[in-house]
């Protein structure tokens, strides 16, 4: 158990986020012993996707907001005369307004006579969850044939976890009540009844409404592992600094990525493709021949608008909404231009800001296919366990359920020197990170944090419809008041692994300037219609309908200056939890900073050597010369994989 | 702890070095046992084996692919079918790992085709699909473009099949020749006119549909070349682009040799160059026995002695020449006859290539549509017009002032033949018009007097020996430095050629052969400034009687 976890490291790493995660890798990579922990029963923090079951136990936790509190021995009594203890927070405080609606049928009118059918499909469900919940343990299985501290404490820890989540799917189900927004304070547990009805079969369900096959919630359910809903709803721009990242490390290979297969802007009330690849242009209907020049004439000049500074000079001083006024562009293209590429709000930026970011935005295009965007398959939290393996590969250490209780700081040299975990264990170490979530109030008492507005929807067709339902989009609606932010919008459609066939995935974002329903819910009117009984008569809804929606707000840590956290030792470092901008630059430039003041002159994620030129020697230190031999292992583990990100790279003429 | 051992950057060079040389012995050991065996005619499976060793690495080696092609069809005669069903399925995807290895090597796709050709029941789907993977990582490799066609051939694909192939790749990316090429074999495939000759038309709306596509495709890029040439080719297919038609004017002059009346007379039909080569100008000498003084006119009919085609042709009395020509009218000369509605396609292609032009004022694909399409709307209503695009696209084209020269000069000899009424046109002014070149000689056969005077021509060339009527020719304040076309004028009397750039009086010795030459201007040549310039012209041209120096 715990004992087993050696005494000292050269770094800790608390917290499974991205920027964690990539910054265990580098450091592991580079030889550092590194210990990664996070008190949660999953990789990623914030950054994490679930299952739909994972989601709504995740739900519970927050709704609840009730301290888990384990039984812990008391630190105080370890920490010695000289020494100060820095306590670390015990509960999530970073998500707020959560809010969920149910709209898919849930067939209640059957509930008496199903009642009896009913227990065996309640059984039935849990058992899905209980797979489930092996499911997500394994990736640290697949560590523990590296490392075997983490799997104990997983092995112990993973049937625990089993009878809450069977509890979770009764919780949620009563949050479900049909079209009624109840708000998360209200929810009642739910009776017997409504669970059975729940749970009623479905092929009772359709053989009772022969229509056009309705997703119920309790389909929803029965799929919920088809679906990997992020927390954060990011996307990578294909020559982004993650994706770069990705390939040099040869972390790419354990993940596997789409292509955002189209951009979207909602104008004058109605959904619209922008094109924006060459290819685009030419094929696109709605844009007049002139439209067609007028667009490429000013994408070819911001590709390389440096070189004519004469072109824009003297618009500096302006918006870069009004220097588009000034171009030969119509309407339509200024909005295509602003919303959908530069992706910078009306009211923000400067010319040169939206410049940038359109040839930002002009340069990812191509480089894996027609739009400037991937997506990784099973969704955005596949990355911080990503760099999670390459860390394990090189040798460091998991344990997730393994919260640190304190840091202990030497009183003379004023820097911290080791944690003390759950157990009482001390365990010494050198440089120790730490996410920001996991600082307590007395450490932030002076920080502000902005806050991001999110939602989750599941809805039962495409924004835009085209031939092929396998569309993943995105959308950006422009803020309509002063003091609002545009909302982005990312549908990602079942061929994504994130969500069951026949339905899709939507994320909301935008930062917050009230709670997340507030802010995002006029959005969700316009592009969407709550699923209601009446509706099926109608044969064509414009729209597409709601079948399930959760509100709430993230904590963004993003630009807290490590100067306004209270008493951190220098080799304390803190690492922010997910910003509310599309890509993932953030994550990496903070990892790649902080990895050079844990590591200075130490390349940041080389790439790891090839196996042939590792030299075994066989009769050294016991340890070493498994793990050497565990490196060519995981690169025979999923060589399909791994060409992924290289190949795309082929001739565009 | 954790730190893996890796090989220094030397030890590695160092094992690629070996490796390479290892590699290459290999390479020339297999290369030598080939040409042994082959020389040796031992055409055998290890043959196949050590050239598959080579290929594998270098497809591009043509000689040891003849030599797989002389194993495979020794073996062709020495084994059962079923043993040769697995060989050629080894070689297919042989040849599939060497396409991979170099998807642009000649010597393998003509292997596959050989192959393939060869077998009695060829798999042409999975060839078809063979060719979609291939086109599917580089849409431009027009190797297998060729191979596709090939196999489409030889597998009778629907013409409409294929061109939703080239449909769709145009969309992934339509900077893509052959698909463009592709298609303007596959649509008259698709639309066959019978009755409109061996170019065949395009019906209308599918000329309009592809014109649109092909619109779309240079106002979204308007520097690919790819689209622009296709547009001409949709435009040129229907004759909407000059073409001169081909015609054989024929020219009778009164000559000396006897014949009897009422009987074919025989005649010697030369080139006015003398040269006897395709030309579309033919001349004869009629005997002057065959003619009679006291008719007002004779009419001969010309009979070719192969095939049936005749020609009439009149000789009016008084007159030392008649002539005839294929039938063509005015319009026909340098371009077809326009229906309507094709003038009305032409003049909608012009108002959106203006529009273009206005966005893209200095795209010369443009700039030379705009051009050509107004030729073909009307030559003559538009020159004004298009002498102006004329000067924008040499200013924005300065590589190509050359060709623009010339074929402005080419254009405006069209419009100055369209203008005179050629029957009677006797006196021809084609001086001030920045000449370059001269073209289009042969429609000036009965011109007497030409006035070529301050243009720009460096020659006069040899299709001026066309202008067998020719009396009196102006061509000072050019630059000529060749005199070559000046050469058996049998009615030239009067030769200007001041302010020119004759260097030697030995540039003048066509002239000798023009027996009726007696006033010869050369002022302001630099021959005039050489020491005995004009005793030496006397003794080249001694029967010119007056030579101005």
């Amino acid at each position: 158990m715990a004992d087993n976890l050696p005494s000292e490291f050269d770094v800790i790493v608390i917290g499974t986020g991205l920027p964690e995660s990539i910054i265990a890798a580098a450091c592991s990579r580079s030889g550092q012993r590194v210990l990664h922990v996070d008190s949660r029963s999953y990789y990623g923090g914030n950054w994490a996707s679930f299952s739909f079951s994972g989601l709504l136990s995740w739900l519970k936790e927050h709704q609840e907001n009730t301290d888990i509190v384990n039984e812990c021995p008391a630190w105080q009594e370890k920490i010695l005369e000289n020494e100060e203890a820095i306590a670390l927070s015990r509960t999530d405080k970073t998500i707020q307004h959560v809010e969920v609606f149910c709209y898919a049928s849930q067939d209640l009118h059957e509930d008496v006579e199903e009642a009896g059918a009913l227990q065996k499909n309640h059984a039935s469900v849990t058992s899905v969850n209980c797979t489930e919940a092996a499911d997500s343990a394994c990736l640290p299985i697949e560590d523990e044939s590296l490392r075997t501290t983490s799997c104990e404490i997983l092995a112990e820890q993973t049937p625990s976890s089993d009878p809450e989540r069977a509890l979770e799917v009764n919780d949620v189900q009563v949050t479900g009540e049909k079209e009624n927004h109840c708000d998360d304070n209200t929810c009642v547990p739910s009776t017997a009844e409504k669970e059975t009805s729940e749970n009623v079969p479905v092929a009772e369900d359709t053989a009772e409404q022969p229509k056009k096959n309705r997703i119920t919630y309790s389909q929803i359910i029965k799929e919920g592992r088809r679906f990997n809903i992020d927390l954060v709803s990011k996307l990578l721009y294909s020559r982004g600094l993650l994706i770069d990242l990705l390939i040099k490390s040869n972390v790419s290979r354990y993940a596997e990525f789409k292509n955002i297969t189209r951009i979207l802007a909602f104008r004058e009330g109605r959904v619209k493709q922008v094109p924006c690849s060459r290819a685009d242009v030419f094929n696109s209907k709605q844009l007049t021949m002139v439209e067609k020049r007028m667009l490429m004439k000013f994408l070819t000049f911001c590709m390389e608008y440096e070189e004519h500074p004469d072109e824009y000079k003297a618009y500096e001083e302006i918006k870069f909404s009004e220097y588009l006024k000034t171009q030969k562009l119509t309407p339509n293209l200024q909005y295509f231009v602003l919303h959908s590429m530069a992706m910078t709000s009306e009211t923000g930026s400067s010319t040169i800001d939206g410049l940038k970011a359109t040839k930002n935005f002009l340069q990812c295009l191509g480089r894996y296919g027609n739009t400037p965007f991937l997506f990784p398959l099973y969704g955005q939290g596949e990355l911080p366990q990503c760099f999670c393996r390459m860390c394990a590969v090189f040798g460091g250490i998991y344990c997730l359920r393994h919260s640190v209780q304190c840091l202990v700081v030497d009183k003379e040299s004023g820097k911290c020197k080791a944690i003390i975990d759950q157990y009482g264990q001390r365990i010494i170490s050198k440089h120790f990170l730490v996410e920001d979530s996991y600082l307590s109030e007395n450490t932030c008492s002076h920080v502000q944090y902005r806050q991001i507005s999110r939602a989750v929807l599941i809805t039962d067709r495409s924004v835009l419809k085209t031939d092929s339902d396998q569309q993943i989009s995105i959308l950006t609606v422009p803020a309509e008041e002063p003091g609002t932010f545009a909302v982005r919008v990312i549908e990602l459609c079942s061929s994504t692994m994130t969500c069951m066939k026949g339905s899709y995935l939507v994320h909301l974002t935008c930062t917050s300037s009230k709670t997340a329903r507030e802010d995002l819910e006029p959005v969700v009117q316009k592009l969407f219609t709550p699923y209601t009984e009446t509706e099926i008569e109608n044969e064509e809804i414009e729209k597409p309908r709601l079948l399930w929606g959760l509100y709430f707000n993230m904590r963004d840590s993003s630009d807290v200056s490590r100067n306004s956290y209270n008493d951190l030792p220098s080799n304390v470092y803190v690492c922010s939890g997910p910003d509310c901008a599309l890509g993932n630059d953030n994550a990496v430039k903070q990892a790649e900073a902080l990895f050079q003041q844990i590591c200075p002159n130490e390349d940041f994620c080389p790439p790891p050597p090839n196996p042939e030129d590792i030299i075994l020697d066989g009769d050294n230190l016991q340890p070493e010369a498994s793990e050497s031999s565990a490196l060519p292992e995981a690169n025979s583990e999923t060589p399909k994989e791994s060409s992924n990100l290289k190949n795309p790279e082929e001739p565009s003429k | 702890h954790g730190r893996l051992k890796v090989k220094t950057s030397e030890e590695q060079a160092e094992a690629k070095r070996l490796e390479r040389e290892q590699k290459l012995k290999l390479y020339q050991a297999a290369t030598q046992t080939v040409f042994q065996k082959r020389q040796a005619g031992e055409l055998d499976e290890s043959v196949l084996e050590l050239t598959s060793q080579i290929l594998g690495a270098n497809p591009d080696f043509a000689t040891l692919w003849n030599c797989r092609r002389e194993v495979l069809q020794q073996l062709e005669v020495q084994k059962s079918p079923e043993e040769l069903a697995t060989l050629v399925k080894a070689e297919l995807g042989f040849l599939e790992s060497c396409l991979r290895v170099n998807p642009k090597s000649y010597g393998t796709w003509h292997h596959r085709c050989w192959l393939l050709g060869r077998l009695p029941e060829p798999n042409w789907a999975r060839e078809l699909e063979l060719c979609a993977r291939f086109l599917e990582v580089d849409e431009r490799n027009f190797h297998c473009w060729d191979y596709r066609r090939f196999v489409a051939a030889q597998a009778a694909v629907p013409p409409a099949e294929e061109l939703a192939f080239t449909d769709s790749l145009i969309t992934r990316n339509f900077s893509n020749y052959s698909s463009w090429h592709y298609r303007s074999c596959l649509l008259p495939q698709l639309h066959p006119q019978p009755d409109s000759g061996p170019q065949g038309r395009l019906p209308e709306d599918v000329l309009l549909k592809e014109l649109e596509l092909v619109q779309n495709a240079f106002f979204t890029d308007p520097n690919d070349q790819s689209a622009w040439f296709y547009h001409r080719w949709l435009l040129g297919r229907d004759c909407f682009f000059p073409q001169l038609i081909p015609r054989t004017p024929c020219l009778l002059l009164k000559g000396t040799v006897d014949g009897g009346p009422g009987s074919p007379l025989a005649v010697e039909w030369r080139t006015p160059e003398g040269r006897n080569r395709p030309s579309h100008v033919w001349l004869c000498d009629l005997p002057a026995t065959s003619l009679n003084d006291q008719l007002p006119q004779h009419t001969f009919r010309v009979i070719w002695t192969a095939g049936d085609a005749q020609k009439e042709c009149v000789l009016l009395k008084g007159r030392q020449e008649g002539w005839c020509r294929d039938s063509a009218t005015d319009e026909q000369l340098f371009r077809c006859e326009l229906s309507v509605e094709k003038s009305t396609v032409l003049q909608s292609e012009l108002e959106s290539c203006k529009e273009l032009q206005e966005l893209e004022p200095e795209n010369k694909w443009c700039l030379l549509t705009i051009i050509l399409l107004m030729r073909a709307l009307d030559p003559l209503q538009y020159e004004k017009e298009t002498l102006q695009y004329f000067q924008t696209l040499k200013a924005v084209d300065p590589m190509r002032a050359a060709y623009l020269d010339d074929l402005r000069s080419k254009f405006l000899l069209e419009n100055s033949v369209l203008k005179m009424e050629y029957a009677e046109v006797r006196v021809l002014h084609l001086g001030h018009k920045d000449l370059t070149v001269l073209c289009h000689l042969e429609q000036l056969l009965l011109v007497t007097h030409l006035d070529l005077s301050h243009n720009r021509l460096r020659a006069l060339p040899p299709a001026l020996a066309a202008l067998r009527c020719l009396e009196v020719l102006q061509a000072n304040d050019n630059v000529i430095e060749s005199l070559d076309g000046v050469t058996n004028l049998p009615r030239l009397q009067e030769l200007v050629l001041c302010n020119n750039r004759l260097q030697q009086p030995a540039v003048l010795q066509p002239l000798a052969s023009c027996p009726r030459l007696t006033l010869l201007n050369l002022q302001g040549n630099p021959l005039c400034q050489a020491e005995g310039s004009s005793e030496h012209l006397a003794e080249l041209l001694p029967s010119v009687s007056s030579i101005l120096t």
